[in-house]
C-alpha cells in the first residue's frame, strides 16, 4: 500500500479541500486555515517525493523550509486580519471589496 | 555724374525728375508744407534748366547731324531682344525743351489757379506723371519703350482731365478720352507688330535701315505706316478720332494748355516726324489728307462755338492737322517747326482762357451766381481795360497763330503751305489739299479774331458781372508774358534777322533726312519744290490771313456785317457747324447704340444662358454629390466604423468592469480556473 500514487492521491485531496476552503469560506481565519492545508498538501508531496522518488534529503529539508514559512505566514496573515478587523469591524472578506472598480 | 556723359546724364534727370517728384507727391504729398507744390515745381524748373543747357549746347556745337545714342538690353532671349535707350539728336533736344517749358509755365500757373483745390498734391503728383511719360515719348530710341511711354501720356491725361471727377461731365470726358485713344492705339500695336515681325526690332535706326534694305516693302509697308499712323491720329485727335479732344476741356484749364494744346496732342505729331523715313508714297497720301481734313473741318466747327475753351479746342485740332498735312506732303521739319511755334502760342492762348475764367469765375463767385458759364463768350465783352495783360499776350498769340508776318505762326505755317502747294503742283490730282491748307488758314484767323473781339472788345454784355473782373495775380501773368514774347519771329529765326522767311537756327539745324522707302523723293526734291513755292504760298497765305481777320473786324467790331443775320442766311451749315457735324451724335446712334445692343445680347447668352443654366447646372450637380458623400462619410464611416470602434472599447469595458468584484476569492476563483484550462489543454 505504500505507494507514491496513495501518497500523492491523500496530497491532492488535502490539496483540493484547502483549495475549497480558501474559496468557500467567508471568515478570514478560515481563509488561513485553507492555506495552511494546501501547504501541508505540498508537505506530503515533498515527503513523498523524498521517500519514494529521488528528492532524498532535500525533499525533507524543504517540508521543514515550508512549515518555517507557514508560520511566518501565520502570524504575517494573522496580523494582517487583526488590521482590517479593526478597520472594517468585521473578519468577513467579502465584505472588504475596497478594491472593486 | 551717373555716366560720365553729359547728354546721357541730362536726359536721365529729364526723364526721372518729374518722376520723382510723381512719388513723393503722391505718397506724402499731403503731409507736406504746401501740399508739396514745392517739389514739383522744383523738379520741373531743374528739368527746364537742363533742357536749356542741352539746347545751348546745341546751338553751340551747330551741328545738324548731331546724334547721341545710348541704351542698355532689356530682354535678351536669343533671337527676341529688345534694347531701352534714348536718341538725342536736334529734334529731341528741341522736344524736351518744348515739354520743359510748356510744363513749367504751366506749375507756375498751377500755383494761382488751383488755390484751394481738394486734390492739390495730387494735381501736382499727376503732372509730374504726365512730364516723365512725355519726356520718355521724346527721349525713346525704339518703338517698345515710345509705347510704353505713349500709354502712361494716355493715363496721366485721362487722370488729368478727370481730376474734377465729381462732375458727370469730367468723368465721361476722361473716359472718352482713354477710350478713343485706345482705338487709335490698337492700329498702333498692330503697326509696331507688322514692322517687328518684318525686321526684328525695335530702335528707329534699325527699322530705317530694314526699310531701306527692303526687308519690308510695298502694301504691307504701308499698312505698318498706316497703322503706326493710327496710333497719332488718336493721340493728335485727328478726323474721325478727333472727338476726345473738345471734350478733354472739362479737365483743368492749365492741364488743356500742356496736355491738350502744346505737348500730349502733338506726341502723334512727334512720332509721325520721327518715323517719317518709314512712310511710303501711298500712306504720306493718306496721311496728308487725314491732316488736310482735319485742319479744315475742326476749323468750320471752331467758328460757331461759344465755349471759350471749345473753340481752342477745335483750334487745336485744326493746328494739328495742319502738322500732319505737312507731314503728309513731305515737308515734316515744316511740321515740326508748327509743332514749335502752336506749342507756344497755343499755351499762351489756353493761359489767357484760364485767366479769363478765372476772373469770370471770382467775379460770379462775388455775385453767388451759380448759374452763368463762366466759359461763355457771351458773357464777356470788353474786359480789354479790366485785364491789360491777358488782353495784350492773348492778342499776340492770335496774331501769331493767323498767321500775320513778324510772329513765330506766320513763319510756321508758310512753310507748311508752300509745302502743301509743291507738292499740289508736283501732283495736281491733289489739287484739294491745297483747298484744304489755305481754306483752314483763312478759317482759323476768322474765329480766332472772334474770339478776340467777343471776349475783349465791345461792350460788356454782363455788366454786373464786368465790374467783379480782375487781372489775374503774377504767377498766373508771368507765364503768358513769357510765351507771348515767345510768339515774336525773332527767336526763330536767330541768328539772322528775316520776319519773312523761316531761315534761322531751325532750320540749320534741323534738316529733313530722306526717306528710308527706296523710291520716295528725297528730301532734297521735296526742299527744292517748297523753295520753288514759297514766294506764291507766302502771297496766298497773307491774303487769306487778311480775309480771315478782316471778315472777322467787320462782323465781330464794327458790326457793319450782322453775324446773326448771316447765321440765319446759312442755316443748315451753321447748325451743322454748331453742332459739331453731328459726329458725336452719329456715333452714338452707328457705333455706341449698336455696339451696346451687341454686347447686351452677349451679356445675355453669357449670363442668361451660360451661367445660370450651364454654370449654375454644375453647381447644382455638385451641390447633391456633396450631399451623398456627406451622408456616406458622416453617417457610413464617422458614425458606424470611427465611432464604431469607440464603442465597442466602451461597452467592451463596461461588461469587464463587472468581474472587477473586489472579492478576493473571485480572482482566486479566476485563476484557479485558468490553472484548470491549461493543464487540460497541457494533458490533452
Amino acid at each position: 500500500m505504500e505507494t507514491l500514487s496513495n501518497y500523492l492521491l491523500i496530497s491532492s485531496i488535502l490539496f483540493s479541500l484547502g483549495l475549497f476552503g480558501v474559496v468557500t469560506r467567508r471568515n478570514g481565519v478560515a481563509v488561513l486555515m485553507g492555506v495552511e492545508l494546501i501547504l501541508n498538501a505540498a508537505n506530503l508531496n515533498f515527503l513523498a517525493f523524498a521517500r519514494f522518488g529521488g528528492m532524498n534529503m532535500s525533499g525533507q529539508v524543504y517540508a521543514l523550509f515550508v512549515i518555517v514559512l507557514a508560520a511566518a505566514e501565520a502570524a504575517v496573515a494573522l496580523a494582517i486580519i487583526i488590521n482590517i478587523f479593526n478597520n472594517f469591524n468585521t473578519i468577513n472578506i467579502d465584505d472588504v471589496s475596497e478594491l472593486k472598480q | 555724374m551717373i555716366t560720365g556723359n553729359f547728354i546721357t546724364d541730362a536726359s536721365l534727370l529729364i526723364l526721372f525728375l518729374p518722376l520723382l517728384a510723381f512719388l513723393i507727391n503722391i505718397f506724402f504729398g499731403k503731409r507736406l508744407p504746401r501740399q508739396g507744390d514745392w517739389v514739383s515745381v522744383g523738379a520741373i524748373l531743374i528739368t527746364l534748366v537742363l533742357s536749356l543747357s542741352l539746347f545751348i549746347g546745341m546751338l553751340s556745337g551747330w551741328n545738324y547731324k548731331f546724334s547721341h545714342e545710348v541704351y542698355f538690353s532689356w530682354i535678351d532671349l536669343g533671337a527676341f531682344k529688345i534694347d531701352l535707350g534714348f536718341w538725342v539728336d536736334n529734334i529731341t533736344i528741341v522736344m524736351l525743351l518744348v515739354v520743359s517749358l510748356i510744363s513749367s509755365m504751366t506749375h507756375i500757373f498751377s500755383l494761382e489757379y488751383m488755390k484751394g483745390d481738394i486734390r492739390y498734391n495730387r494735381y501736382y503728383a499727376y503732372l509730374g506723371l504726365f512730364t516723365f511719360s512725355m519726356n520718355g515719348i521724346v527721349l525713346a530710341n525704339n518703338l517698345m519703350s515710345l509705347y510704353i511711354f505713349w500709354e502712361l501720356v494716355g493715363v496721366s491725361s485721362y487722370l488729368l482731365i478727370g481730376h474734377w471727377f465729381e462732375k458727370h461731365s469730367a468723368a465721361d470726358a476722361s473716359k472718352k478720352a482713354f477710350l478713343t485713344n485706345r482705338v487709335g492705339d490698337i492700329g498702333f500695336f498692330i503697326g509696331i507688330m507688322i514692322i517687328f515681325t518684318a525686321i526684328g526690332s525695335f530702335n528707329f535706326q534699325q527699322l530705317f535701315d530694314g526699310v531701306s534694305n527692303e526687308l519690308i516693302s510695298g502694301s504691307l509697308l504701308t499698312l505698318a505706316g498706316l497703322g503706326l499712323f493710327m496710333g497719332a491720329v488718336g493721340k493728335s485727335s485727328q478726323f474721325p478720332l478727333h472727338i476726345w479732344l473738345p471734350d478733354a476741356m472739362e479737365g483743368p484749364t492749365p492741364v488743356s494748355a500742356l496736355m491738350h494744346a502744346a505737348t500730349m496732342v502733338a506726341a502723334g505729331v512727334y512720332l509721325t516726324v520721327r518715323l517719317f523715313p518709314l512712310f511710303t508714297v501711298e500712306a504720306l497720301t493718306i496721311i496728308a489728307y487725314v491732316g488736310g481734313f482735319t485742319a479744315i473741318f475742326a476749323a468750320t466747327i471752331a467758328i460757331t462755338q461759344n465755349d471759350i475753351k471749345k473753340v481752342l479746342a477745335y483750334s487745336t485740332v485744326s493746328q494739328l492737322g495742319y502738322m500732319i498735312l505737312a507731314v503728309g506732303v513731305g515737308n515734316y521739319v515744316a511740321g515740326f517747326f508748327h509743332l514749335l511755334t502752336h506749342a507756344m502760342f497755343k499755351a499762351c492762348l489756353f493761359y489767357g482762357s484760364g485767366s479769363v475764367i478765372h476772373a469770370m469765375h471770382h467775379s460770379l463767385h462775388e455775385m453767388h451766381d451759380h448759374d452763368t458759364d463762366p466759359q461763355d463768350m457771351r458773357n464777356m465783352g470788353g474786359f480789354k481795360t479790366k485785364m491789360p495783360i491777358t488782353s495784350s499776350t492773348m492778342t499776340i498769340a492770335t496774331l501769331a497763330i493767323a498767321g500775320v508776318p513778324l510772329f513765330s505762326g506766320f513763319l510756321s505755317k508758310d512753310a507748311i503751305l508752300a509745302g502743301t502747294l509743291s507738292y499740289v503742283q508736283h501732283h495736281p490730282e491733289h489739287w484739294i489739299l491745297a483747298l484744304f491748307g489755305f481754306g483752314a488758314a483763312a478759317i482759323t484767323a476768322f474765329y480766332m479774331f472772334r474770339l478776340i473781339f467777343m471776349t475783349f472788345y465791345g461792350e460788356p454784355r454782363m455788366p454786373k458781372v464786368f465790374d467783379g473782373i480782375h487781372e489775374s495775380p503774377k504767377v498766373m501773368t508771368y507765364p503768358l508774358v513769357t510765351l507771348a514774347s515767345l510768339s515774336f519771329f525773332i527767336f526763330y529765326t536767330l541768328p539772322y534777322f528775316n520776319p519773312f522767311k523761316d531761315y534761322g537756327w531751325f532750320t540749320k539745324l534741323i534738316k529733313a533726312s530722306n526717306s528710308a522707302v527706296p523710291g520716295n523723293p528725297t528730301a532734297k526734291e521735296i526742299h527744292d519744290g517748297v523753295h520753288h513755292a514759297h514766294d506764291a504760298a507766302m502771297m496766298l497765305s497773307l491774303l487769306v490771313a487778311a480775309l480771315g481777320i478782316g471778315l472777322s473786324f467787320l462782323m465781330y467790331y464794327k458790326k457793319s456785317l450782322s453775324a446773326e443775320t448771316w447765321a440765319r442766311r446759312t442755316g443748315f451749315l451753321y447748325n451743322l457747324s454748331l453742332n459739331k457735324y453731328y459726329f458725336d451724335e452719329n456715333y452714338n446712334r452707328f457705333l455706341y447704340q449698336p455696339f451696346l445692343r451687341l454686347s447686351r445680347a452677349v451679356a445675355y447668352i453669357d449670363w442668361d444662358l451660360y451661367d445660370k443654366y450651364f454654370i449654375n447646372g454644375f453647381g447644382y450637380v455638385a451641390k447633391i454629390l456633396s450631399k451623398i458623400t456627406g451622408r456616406l462619410d458622416f453617417e457610413g464611416l464617422d458614425q458606424t466604423l470611427v465611432d464604431g470602434i469607440g464603442r465597442s472599447a466602451h461597452g467592451a469595458g463596461k461588461n469587464l468592469k463587472t468581474m472587477q468584484t473586489g472579492k478576493l476569492q473571485n480572482y482566486m476563483l479566476f485563476a484557479l480556473i485558468g490553472v484548470i484550462i491549461i493543464l487540460v489543454i497541457q494533458v490533452t
